[in-house]
């Protein structure tokens, strides 16, 4: 199969999966931003997200994609260290037009992902988790109408400056990620050529940032000393 | 107006494929900056030959920078510090008296070390093997211009074509990869209506031999487009991805 057995292939899933993980940070970072005009209608949409078949599919598939491109970027990586060749160079520069995050994207990857347990154990498992323990009949010991209240938990954890900070170095991780990431997948998918190539990198970029900024104002928010 | 400097030269020094390879120090007084860095490495060459000692291995052929022979990676950059130069167009005024020079062979899985700096390259020849060519069938000569090709298009694979093949982009890719040399092979060719023919088979030819050969995988960091010493763009690399990926959802 050659989505396995040819580098292109393989950075095709690379793409794929990026893609479609940086389409839910657009909706994600969205809904968050809704939380800093009305608690009520963040907790709304929130509402959506509960045990329901749909958000359970997406849930699903989220994780497929996330486990995706873990796998292969760690498959991917293991192969480039081993093309490299045993003897390293004594002395290695780069020209300036090398982005430093270009070149460390699994080190801002494994970042992401340390700081994404921290976020599933504080969020996910004190809603979804709980209100699909709950549909089974279980009990995992969280609150039912807590899981509800997403601005409850929100407030909770970004009026202590100390989550906020690390949200904040979190983002700033998945930002140097995504400059690199979007336009690289596009490139991956054979789009552009002398002309869209930098243009795809400046949109690209643009995309990055805003999902970031719109992320990143919450913790920013807080840290001002505003509350929602 | 001449000028001389002192330098000290370390240079990768290995005796064969196998055999473990070690940094060797060198001295070289007054140094004309008139001098290519190859001139150089020549003088440094003579002098150990008069020395009784075996002169270091180097890969160098035309000296004007087309041929594309020459390798060596120079403090850290393939081809040296300046941008679209091959070695043998690098001249001892860019460096300093008194400064230290690393020499070091290209290093990739793919370009064992034969001997010092020398390594094996032959490699790319198997890429162009596995399809870098156009079929032709042989006959009377066609006439000039008989197949129309916009300006666009010839200006594009002209780029393409400068490629050199001498290697520096595996060479200064973190991941060994070999990319935008089989992307500038292939795109020669695409943008042209002789090549465009085989381009579906071309593309997928020479990939699966650029996967085998154990070069790695493409993660667009661009370094090989800064070192290239033609300045070849990695544009092209998207057109390789284009033309392998379309190959293969029509197959």
């Amino acid at each position: 199969m050659w989505l396995i057995d040819s580098s292109i292939g393989r950075k095709l899933i690379m793409s794929i999966t990026g893609i479609f993980l940086v389409l839910f940070l657009v909706f994600h970072g969205t809904m968050n931003f809704v939380v800093l005009f009305s608690a009520e209608a963040y907790n709304a949409i929130a509402g959506f997200l509960g045990a329901n078949w749909y958000a359970l599919v997406g849930t699903k598939l989220l994780a497929i994609g996330f486990v995706v491109h873990i796998i292969y970027a760690i498959y991917l990586s293991f192969q480039n260290q081993k093309a490299r060749g045993g003897e390293s160079y004594a002395v290695k520069n780069n020209q300036k037009s090398v982005e430093w995050a270009s070149q460390n994207m699994l080190v801002l990857g494994v970042i992401v992902l340390g700081f994404m347990a921290l976020h599933l154990f504080q969020f996910w498992s004190k809603m979804q988790l709980v209100e699909i323990s709950h549909k089974l009949g279980l009990d995992n010991g969280g609150d039912l109408a807590l899981a509800k209240d997403g601005a409850y938990w929100v407030k909770h954890y970004f009026e202590n400056p100390v989550y906020s900070v690390l949200y904040i170095i979190w983002l700033v991780a998945l930002w140097m990620h995504l400059t690199h990431g979007i336009w690289s997948a596009f490139q991956t998918m054979g789009a552009g050529g002398n002309i869209w190539l930098p243009r795809i990198k400046v949109i690209s970029s643009i995309l990055a940032t805003l999902i970031i900024l719109m992320f990143i104002s919450i913790p920013v928010y807080f840290l001002l000393g505003f509350s929602i | 107006m001449e000028k001389s400097i002192n330098i000290t030269l370390k240079i990768w020094r290995q005796a064969s494929p196998k055999a473990k390879g070690e940094f060797v120090t060198y001295k070289l007084d007054k140094v004309s900056t008139d001098n290519s860095f190859l001139e150089m490495l020549d003088i440094l060459n003579e002098k150990l030959i008069s020395e009784r000692k075996e002169p270091i291995v180097f890969d160098h052929d035309c000296r004007e920078g087309i041929c594309g022979m020459c390798s060596l990676f120079i403090n850290g950059h393939p081809h040296g510090m300046d941008a679209g130069t091959t070695t043998c167009q690098l001249h001892m005024r860019r460096f300093k008296d008194g400064e230290t020079i690393t020499v070091e062979p290209w290093r990739s899985k793919a370009f064992p070390v034969l001997k010092d700096l020398r390594v094996d390259r032959s490699a790319f020849d198997k890429i162009i093997q596995a399809g870098g060519y156009v079929n032709v069938n042989t006959g009377g000569t066609p006439d000039g211009n008989a197949i129309p090709i916009s300006k666009l298009a010839a200006d594009e694979a002209m780029d393409a074509a400068s490629c050199i093949g001498c290697g520096a982009c595996v060479a200064t890719c973190k991941n060994g990869s070999a990319m935008l040399f089989v992307a500038a092979k292939v795109s020669q060719l695409a943008l042209l209506p002789q090549g465009r023919v085989e381009g579906a088979a071309r593309a997928k030819a020479m990939v699966s031999k650029m996967d085998e050969l154990g070069f790695g995988n493409c993660t667009n960091t661009g370094a090989c487009e800064a070192e290239c010493p033609k300045n070849i763009s990695i544009s092209h690399i998207a057109r390789l991805n284009r033309e392998f990926l379309s190959a293969k959802l029509n197959s």
